[in-house]
C-alpha cells in the first residue's frame, strides 16, 4: 500500500505530498464561487479538491491530505470557501460534511487505486460520484439531522440544491485526474494485467 | 503566520488561559450541549458568551459575524422545529448551536496557532505506543501552514497563464496544471526533507 514508505526518504515525500494537496485544497477554496447556468447555488471548488485528493493521491495520502487541511482549519486558519475557519465550522450543522470529507477522499482514493493506472474518465467518474456524493452526503444528513434536530426528509430538501454542483464536480475531478496522472506517473499502481471473460471460462 | 491567522491578540484572562484548558472547556461544553436544553437555559448560554466575548474586548459584531454565514441554515432550521415541534424546540436547538459556535470560536480568536499545534502535539504524545509520532504530525503541520501560500502563488500562475492564453475561467486548464506544479514541487521539499536527516 505505502510502497514508497519503505524506501529512503519514502516517508518524507509522503509528507510533501500530503502537505501541498492541503494546500491545493485551500487554494481551490480562494478561487470564487462560480455561477454556472442551470445550478440553483454557486459552485465552490473546495470540495472538487477533496475529490481531487483521494483520485490524485489514492487513499491514504488523500485522507491524509484532508485530515490536515481540516487541521489547519481548526488551529485558526480561514481556508474554507468563502473566508471561513477556526474551531466555530465545526459546531455548525454542516460538521457532518467536514467529517465525511476524508472518508470521501479515502473511499476516492481506494476504489481509483484499485482500478489502477492507467486512469480512465468513466470509471473515475463513478467512484467520485459514490465517495464525493453517496458518502459524502450520508454524513452531511446525519450531520444535518444530529446537530439542527432535522428529520431525513427536512435535511434532504436542505440539501437537494447543492447535489448538481457536486455532480458537475464529480466529472471535472476525473477530468482534472486523467491528464495529472498522464504528466505525474507513478500515483497509482500499474493495473494487473486485465481477465478476459474468455480465461475464466476456460479456467 | 499570525497575518493567515484568525486569532485576534488581547491582553484579557479570556486570552491569557492556557489553550489547552480553553479546548477542555469547549469539549465539556460540547458534550454538555446534549444536556443543554430550555429557553431560559440556552438564553442564558448565549448571553454568558456575549459576556465573555465582551472581557476579551471583542464588540458584539464580531460576534455576529461568526454566526452570520449560518444564517440561512438556522432560518431553515428555525422554521422546521417551529412547524414540527413548536418555537420552544427552535429556540433550543438553534440556540445551542449559536452557543456553541460562539464558544469555539471565542478558542479561535484568543488562542494562537501555534498554541493549538502544541496542544495537538501534547494531545498524541501518549498514543506514541500504537505508533503515532508527535513530531512528525508536528512537522506535517508545519509543512501545511507553508504550503497554502506556496499553493495560492502557483494557482495565480496558472490562472495568468490560461489568461494570458485566452483560455477562460475553465476548470480544468486550471486545476490540471496547478496540481502538478505543486506535485513537482512536493519532490522538491521531499528531497529537502532527506537532506536535513529526515527519511
Amino acid at each position: 500500500m505505502r510502497s514508497d514508505d519503505s524506501q529512503p526518504g519514502g516517508s518524507a515525500r509522503w509528507m510533501a505530498q500530503v502537505a501541498i494537496f492541503a494546500g491545493v485544497i485551500a487554494a481551490l477554496g480562494l478561487v470564487p464561487a462560480l455561477q454556472l447556468p442551470g445550478m440553483p447555488v454557486p459552485i465552490t471548488l473546495q470540495t472538487l479538491g477533496v475529490m481531487l485528493a483521494g483520485s490524485i493521491l489514492g487513499a491514504r495520502k488523500g485522507a491524509a491530505s484532508v485530515v490536515l487541511f481540516l487541521a489547519l482549519v481548526a488551529i485558526g486558519l480561514p481556508l474554507l470557501a468563502g473566508g471561513r475557519g477556526g474551531l466555530g465550522v465545526f459546531a455548525t450543522p454542516s460538521v457532518g460534511f467536514l467529517i465525511g470529507w476524508p472518508v470521501a477522499a479515502f473511499v476516492i482514493g481506494w476504489l481509483t487505486e484499485r482500478r489502477g493506472a492507467p486512469y480512465i474518465i468513466p470509471w473515475g467518474i463513478a467512484f467520485n460520484v459514490i465517495g464525493g456524493i453517496i458518502v459524502m452526503y450520508a454524513f452531511g444528513l446525519v450531520g444535518m439531522m444530529a446537530v439542527g434536530g432535522l428529520t431525513v426528509g427536512a435535511a434532504a430538501i436542505a440539501l437537494l440544491p447543492f447535489i448538481p454542483g457536486d455532480i458537475v464536480k464529480a466529472v471535472l475531478t476525473a477530468l482534472i485526474s486523467k491528464p495529472v496522472h498522464a504528466s505525474y506517473p507513478g500515483l497509482l499502481p500499474e493495473r494487473p494485467r486485465p481477465r478476459r471473460d474468455a480465461d475464466v471460462e476456460v479456467g | 503566520m499570525n497575518d493567515l491567522g484568525l486569532y485576534l491578540p488581547g491582553t484579557s484572562w479570556v486570552h491569557r488561559l492556557p489553550a489547552g484548558v480553553k479546548l477542555a472547556a469547549l469539549v465539556l461544553l460540547g458534550v454538555a450541549s446534549i444536556l443543554i436544553d430550555g429557553v431560559v437555559t440556552v438564553t442564558a448560554g448565549v448571553a454568558l458568551m456575549l459576556v465573555l466575548y465582551g472581557i476579551a474586548g471583542f464588540t458584539p459584531r464580531l460576534a455576529w459575524r461568526q454566526v452570520k454565514p449560518l444564517r440561512w441554515i438556522l432560518l431553515f432550521i428555525v422554521a422546521f422545529q417551529w412547524w414540527a415541534r413548536g418555537w420552544q424546540s427552535a429556540v433550543d436547538v438553534v440556540g445551542v448551536i449559536v452557543l456553541l459556535v460562539l464558544a469555539a470560536a471565542l478558542v479561535t480568536l484568543t488562542t494562537r496557532t501555534s498554541a493549538l499545534v502544541d496542544v495537538i502535539i501534547a494531545v498524541l504524545r501518549p498514543l506514541r505506543p500504537l505508533r503515532v509520532q508527535p513530531e512528525r504530525v508536528g512537522l506535517l503541520i508545519a509543512l501545511g501552514i507553508r504550503a497554502v501560500p506556496i499553493a495560492a502563488g502557483f494557482s495565480n500562475e496558472v490562472r495568468d497563464a490560461q489568461r494570458a492564453r485566452g483560455l477562460g475561467a475553465s476548470p480544468r486548464a486550471y486545476a490540471a496544471p496547478l496540481i502538478v506544479k505543486s506535485l513537482r514541487h512536493a519532490d522538491s521539499v521531499g528531497e529537502a526533507l532527506v537532506a536535513r536527516g529526515l527519511d
